[in-house]
């Protein structure tokens, strides 16, 4: 059974939250710094929050970011379920096994040779067309469509396999067109799987930096790439309080999250309950 | 699902497009342009010339192999740990173990270079306490601590959800049976977990192996890994071709790990890493 925390486990438990944390809350704590250094603390002060709001670059770079995962997510999503609903009723097993392969060449090549060959494409395909120029928002939509296509169809497929295939039949039977029978017996049944697809693509495309530098043009800049560029020289407190907005918005989206799945899970439990009770 | 092939087809269709043009299209350009010169005409010169980076591969490979290994050593335990606590714990070191991923690479490397630092607050402590100051920044240790905080998680999750599945029964069974302590680890829940370990080795090797930011950052200008020497090639020093020879080069060399690590995972039908 599941037994309590003995102490040495505590203690290592511990020793690895420290070392996953300890530069995070060193940029917590240096984005309240009164002073520019990033090694000396003098005093405490919100200056460079103030002065984040007032960076026009910044902010432009995180509107774009913003545009850019919004609308790569859900390209994504809508093509890889559609693509997930496509292959889980692949008959051949041979045409399966090599869609599948494909799928998963994004996730398994590095980041830099799929930002490397994406770029060769683009640039190859500018030449053919007299442009030299195309690296920009269309290209880094593109990279982000096709990094976030694997995750959504492997967090579809699994809820596809689970579904009994006889629903939609039976729904046809009873007088649903096909497109009827996806929208009202399949989509509310994989509707977990498409959420957790969106998420992941849009935070995946949130925080992309290795494709998103091969793949982008000097006239969209995304914040990691802005971060990269101003880290090559010596950073300003301001980089961290953007990472630390950054990290409690996430933080706060998690637990939201969590929270939801809790309470979701309860009232399936209690639905289960109350059906075996009756 | 009784669907016409056609329209099975249909919704398919996009993605099938998609994925040619730019999953598979973008791989036979970067051997395209490894096979040929500036001006577009055939030639091996790129490929002859990969010998010598000889040096640089190398130690890519060393580092990014010692950085998994360190990475397994001390994940394993902590997966360990938290299969076996409570839900409540579990989910919440869960959150905590994947919290950090979050945090963009760029910022987490920043920070960790801003501690090693040699005005640093690591330093700065040591100073404190009257100790002498350790050089960290712009070594291989630096880059290999790099390498295991950003990618830690990623060995962290998949050892935890294969460990979470486990049959405790087994152990106890084994237990029963006269096993002590080490006989259980090293017959029942290593080979059980190994599934867990190919994943995670994969995972943690394939970023730490083709990084170029880590290094820079944390090894300093002089000391270059297979995926500075890319990134140069395509942002610096505009030899496409000499990078996309070097890039084919990191690609097989990805495929050989992984296809090692397959042998252990068994045959999966979807041969999807789960995170």
């Amino acid at each position: 059974m599941k037994n309590k925390l003995s102490i040495p486990s505590k203690l290592y438990i511990a020793l690895i939250l420290i070392f996953l944390y300890a530069p995070i809350l060193v940029m917590i704590v240096f984005s309240f710094n009164g002073s520019t250094s990033t090694s000396v603390i003098q005093g405490f002060s919100t200056r460079w929050y103030k002065s984040l709001l007032h960076d026009e670059g910044t902010m432009k770079a995180l509107v774009n970011t913003l545009i850019l995962a919004v609308s790569s997510s859900l390209i994504a999503t809508a093509m890889g379920t559609a693509a997930a609903v496509g292959i889980n009723t692949m008959r051949s097993k041979w045409l399966k096994r090599t869609t599948m392969s494909v799928t998963n060449i994004p996730m398994m090549n590095p980041e830099i040779v799929t930002g490397i060959s994406m770029m060769l494409l683009f640039v190859f395909a500018g030449a053919l067309i007299g442009k030299t120029d195309v690296l920009g928002f269309w290209t880094m939509l593109i990279a982000h469509i096709t990094f976030n296509l694997p995750y959504v169809i492997l967090s579809v497929l699994p809820k596809l396999r689970q579904m009994d295939p006889h629903l939609p039949e039976a729904a046809m039977d009873l007088g649903c067109t096909p497109l009827q029978a996806f929208f009202k017996v399949t989509l509310p049944s994989i509707s977990t799987g498409i959420v957790s697809g969106l998420m992941m693509s849009f935070t995946l495309s949130l925080d992309d930096f290795v494709i998103s530098y091969f793949t982008q043009g000097p006239t969209f800049e995304t914040l990691p790439i802005r971060i990269f560029s101003m880290t090559k020289k010596r950073v300003k407190p301001d980089m961290y309080a953007l990472s630390t907005v950054i990290f409690v918005t996430i933080l706060l989206l998690l637990v939201l999250l969590n929270i939801t799945q809790i309470r979701g899970e309860k009232r399936e439990r209690n639905k289960l309950g109350k059906g075996g009770a009756a | 699902m009784k669907q016409s092939p056609l329209a099975r087809r249909m919704v398919t269709a996009p993605y099938m497009v998609w994925a040619a043009i730019f999953i598979v299209v973008p791989l036979i350009f970067v051997v395209y342009y490894s096979l040929i010169d500036a001006d577009g005409v055939f030639t091996l010169e790129n490929i002859k010339s990969i010998p010598a980076y000889r040096g640089i591969m190398l130690n890519s490979i060393w580092l990014g192999f010692a950085a998994t290994l360190i990475s397994l050593v001390i994940a394993y335990p902590l997966a360990y740990i938290m299969a076996r606590a409570s839900k409540n714990v579990q989910r919440t070191m869960m959150m905590l173990v994947m919290l950090p991923m979050w945090m963009n690479l760029l910022i987490r490397t920043y920070s960790l270079m801003i501690l090693l630092q040699d005005t640093g607050i690591i330093n700065g402590v040591l100073g404190r306490l009257h100790l002498p100051a350790v050089h960290m920044i712009n070594t291989r240790f630096a880059v290999i601590l790099g390498m295991v905080y950003n990618y830690i998680p990623y060995m962290i999750l998949p050892l935890y959800s294969i460990m979470a599945k486990m049959d405790h029964g087994l152990v106890e069974a084994a237990q029963d049976l006269g096993a002590n302590k080490l006989a259980v680890i090293r017959k029942i829940i290593f080979p059980l977990s190994l599934p867990g370990v190919a994943s995670g080795f994969t995972m943690v090797f394939v970023p730490s192996v083709s990084t170029f930011y880590i290094s820079k950052k944390l090894g300093g200008s002089t000391f270059a890994l297979i995926g500075d020497l890319i990134e140069m090639q395509f942002k610096s020093a505009n030899n496409y071709n000499l990078g996309a020879a070097l890039s084919l080069v990191l690609m097989v060399l990805i495929l050989i790990s992984i296809a090692i690590m397959n042998r252990f995972t068994g045959d999966d039908d979807d041969g999807g890493v789960l995170i």
